[in-house]
């Protein structure tokens, strides 16, 4: 997701590779690229002048060790920056009260009545009793779209679409929630401007008359310099308690997301990526930290690995790769183990140095698809032992799968090399380690 | 006012005014700042006028473009003052965009001959293409052009239901298969109905889906080659919208697009708020797509024709 910024920050910090210490000089020219790269990430013009000079500021004041080179003492100093931009630390979300109450707020089109759907099923999830309460009055048929999601993850949602008074209408939703003895309510209210004074008024009494245990902010991912001062106004009239960046998914550089942590003072608690209700993550300022780097979201990897994986199938595939015996079977629920993982450009960018290529290419789930025709076209005997494979059993393989004999052929050729890579790691013995572990997940 | 009079009737101009006047003041207020107790332009001028250009959302290249073009006239004409710098930048920025929009649209209004004329509207999630698409529809109507509506945007809880009721509102029929139905038929059907009826106008609305989604991005080259089955010129537009508070991911958007679909227009909403539109000034600059509205508020009569020169000069006063 902050791909573009890593391949940024990459390029400047190459300026400074090969030379022996930092200097006024040559920190000057990269200090500009990162500034530059921060704000073409969409981070605040002030921000991204702070976090620079500061990084400055470090950069000429630490001694240059031998054994670390000026990049990588800059990259260690800018990932520490970010981090420390951002929070460092996971925040929590607090429901207290019988029912917690969750305001969610935000401009037109951030994502909040998507967003509420995602929270209430991650609440459920684990073990909440949850409601939804549609407070937008405005937008057409919100109160139907709040309704289908709630349907779709089997919570219940309160609405009075007669009703034009959203204040009244939040009130009754905690008097039926109480009554059906749900312990959190979220509330979701119409998009506004920031100044739109009468709109923000309602979301002020709204608040007020609730008393939420915790209101969040709700912003989109590729909101540009305007994001501060959309989220300093609500936060002046809201206080709320935490920022929700939505629409990660896609190329967005998210560079709102720092300086919004950074002038508001209040800890980004979710991102939310996707259309699936499933798409909500916990936010974690050093993993992304990280990645904004191109470092790599490894944790994230290998949690996501440790979730998916079997672990007596990892343990088998193993085995199996030191002997050199890996085949087409195996290859083939390799593909669906990872597949089991998630989006595979996703996954892609979490893996250190593999953020740029993942940027350049078409790559999406379907992109397995011919593969697996292929592998699924042969006989048993011919997975187990791909070097029977002749020019009439590749001609019949393209028949079945669909594809032609050439991308039969460049599949072999690439599984061919696959194999010999896993040789020559396996005659490197520290490799070996490497790659168990990660296969192994643990 | 006097130059573009002629161009931009009284009373629009007054209202596109009313709607960007918090972009002008802003942008007005930090020039007046950048250059207060100046005479001349010198490098902290410049500097501060970068900033104004950066938060702004020009994004970088525009405005090292336009800095750029500046210390050019700068060099050549050293007692460069204030008044002049105002003016300058004015023109800097109108060439920008004058380079791609050559044609400023009137009114709301279809090229005459192409009956049906169809509008394809895309872009990613909540930019408002479905409120768009009402506004839209009201406008075509109000000129007299009879409009018919086509939701294919069978995806988004909701959406669906939220474009019958623009349907009603405005009083344009809604062809509609419900939700989760293949949206290139409903499109396919929308066209075959606006041909038998004779309609003037299809506006087809589409789920929102991000640039990134390789495979919702191949369904809009379906939903296109379905509708070329009836009517082979079509669609006659493709208008892109664009949130108006989106930072430089919205040249990502505007790329990916135009690779998939051939965008022929571009849509920016939300310009009432804070944000200050720059990112138009950094599309129109790096792609050949015009500008044909921008929103500037709720109302029905806040979705206006876009004029480059008017929007120009709402900029600087």
């Amino acid at each position: 997701m902050f791909d573009s910024l890593s391949v940024r920050l990459d390029k400047a910090i190459k300026n400074l590779k090969g030379q022996g210490r930092i200097t006024e000089i040559n920190v000057a020219t990269t200090v500009k690229e990162i500034r530059k790269a921060l704000i073409e990430a969409d981070v605040n013009y002030k921000v991204a002048k702070q976090v620079t000079d500061k990084i400055r500021e470090e950069a000429l004041g630490r001694d240059v060790l031998v054994a670390v080179s000026p990049g990588q003492l800059l990259t260690k100093i800018v990932d520490e920056e970010l981090t420390r931009l951002m929070g460092s630390t996971h925040a929590p979300m607090e429901l207290k009260g019988d029912p917690a109450v969750v305001l969610i707020s935000g401009l037109q089109g951030s994502g909040k009545t998507t967003f509420s759907g995602k929270l209430a099923k991650m609440l459920k999830g684990q073990g909440k009793s949850v409601m939804l309460a549609a407070c937008d009055i405005y937008r057409p048929a919100a109160i139907d779209q709040l309704r289908v999601l709630g349907e779709q993850i089997d919570v219940a949602v309160y609405a009075e679409p007669e009703n034009k008074d959203a204040v009244q209408i939040a009130k009754n939703a905690i008097k039926q929630a109480k009554a059906h003895n749900k312990k959190v309510l979220i509330v979701d209210t119409a998009g506004r401007l920031a100044i739109d004074e009468e709109m923000m008024q309602e979301i002020a009494n709204l608040k007020q008359a609730l008393q939420p245990s915790e209101t969040l902010f709700v912003v989109d991912a590729m909101t540009g310099q305007d994001a501060v001062n959309t989220a300093k106004t609500f936060n002046e009239r809201l206080n709320f308690d935490g920022v929700v960046l939505t629409k990660l998914d896609g190329d967005t550089r998210g560079g709102a997301a720092l300086s919004i942590r950074m002038v508001v003072d209040k800890p980004i608690k979710f991102v939310s990526s996707g259309e699936k209700m499933e798409d909500i993550d916990l936010f974690h300022p050093d993993r992304m930290a990280s990645r904004i780097l191109g470092m790599g979201d490894v944790v994230s990897l290998v949690e996501k690995a440790q979730q998916t994986f079997d672990e007596e199938e990892a343990r088998r595939l193993n085995k199996k790769i030191r002997k050199n015996e890996f085949d087409l079977n195996d290859f083939l629920s390799q593909l669906e183990q990872i597949k089991k993982m998630g989006n595979v450009k996703d996954l892609m960018g979490m893996i250190p140095g593999m953020g740029k290529v993942a940027k350049d290419i078409d790559l999406d789930n379907d992109s397995f698809k011919p593969i697996e025709a292929i592998i699924k076209s042969m006989t048993p005997k011919e997975r187990a032992n791909p070097d029977i494979l002749n020019g009439s059993r590749r001609k019949r393989i393209a028949r079945g799968s669909g594809t032609t004999v050439q991308e039969v052929n460049s599949l072999m050729k690439q599984f061919g090399d696959m194999r010999k890579m896993m040789k020559t790691m396996n005659k490197m013995g520290g490799m070996k380690r490497g790659l168990a572990n990660l296969m192994g997940g643990r | 006012m006097g130059l573009f009079g002629g161009i931009f009737s009284k009373d629009k101009k007054e209202h596109l005014d009313k709607g960007l006047a918090k972009t002008k003041e802003n942008f007005f207020s930090k020039l007046g700042k950048a250059v207060a107790g100046k005479s001349t332009v010198d490098d902290e001028v410049l500097d501060n006028l970068e900033e104004v250009l950066v938060t702004s959302d020009v994004g970088v290249e525009t405005t090292l473009k336009i800095i750029e073009a500046i210390e050019q006239r700068v060099a050549r004409d050293k007692y460069l003052g204030v008044d002049e710098l105002n003016r300058i930048l004015r023109e800097e920025i109108a060439a920008l965009l004058s380079e791609n929009n050559s044609g400023d649209l009137e009114d709301f209004d279809v090229p005459s001959g192409t009956r049906p004329y169809v509008i394809l509207v895309v872009g990613v999630n909540g930019v408002g293409k479905t409120t768009t698409i009402g506004k839209l529809a009201a406008r075509f109507k109000a000129k007299g052009l009879q409009v018919m509506l086509g939701a294919a945007d069978t995806f988004r809880a909701a959406a669906v239901d939220q474009l019958k009721r623009w349907g009603e509102r405005v009083g344009v029929p809604v062809v509609a298969h419900g939700m989760h139905t293949d949206p290139a038929s409903v499109a396919f059907d929308t066209v075959k109905k606006a041909v038998e009826q004779q309609a003037d106008v299809v506006i087809i609305d589409t789920a929102g889906r991000l640039h990134t989604k390789v495979n919702l991005m191949n369904e809009l080259g379906k939903i296109k080659r379905v509708i070329q089955k009836f009517v082979d010129t079509a669609p006659h537009e493709v208008l892109l919208v664009l949130d108006g508070s989106t930072g430089q991911n919205a040249v990502n958007q505007a790329r990916e697009f135009t690779k998939a679909t051939e965008v022929t227009a571009l849509a920016i909403t939300k310009l009432d708020g804070t944000a200050k539109g720059g990112v138009v000034i950094g599309i129109s600059d790096e792609f050949k797509i015009p500008v044909k509205y921008i929103g500037v508020g709720e109302g029905l009569e806040d979705l206006q024709v876009f004029n480059k020169m008017a929007f120009v000069d709402s900029f600087f006063g």
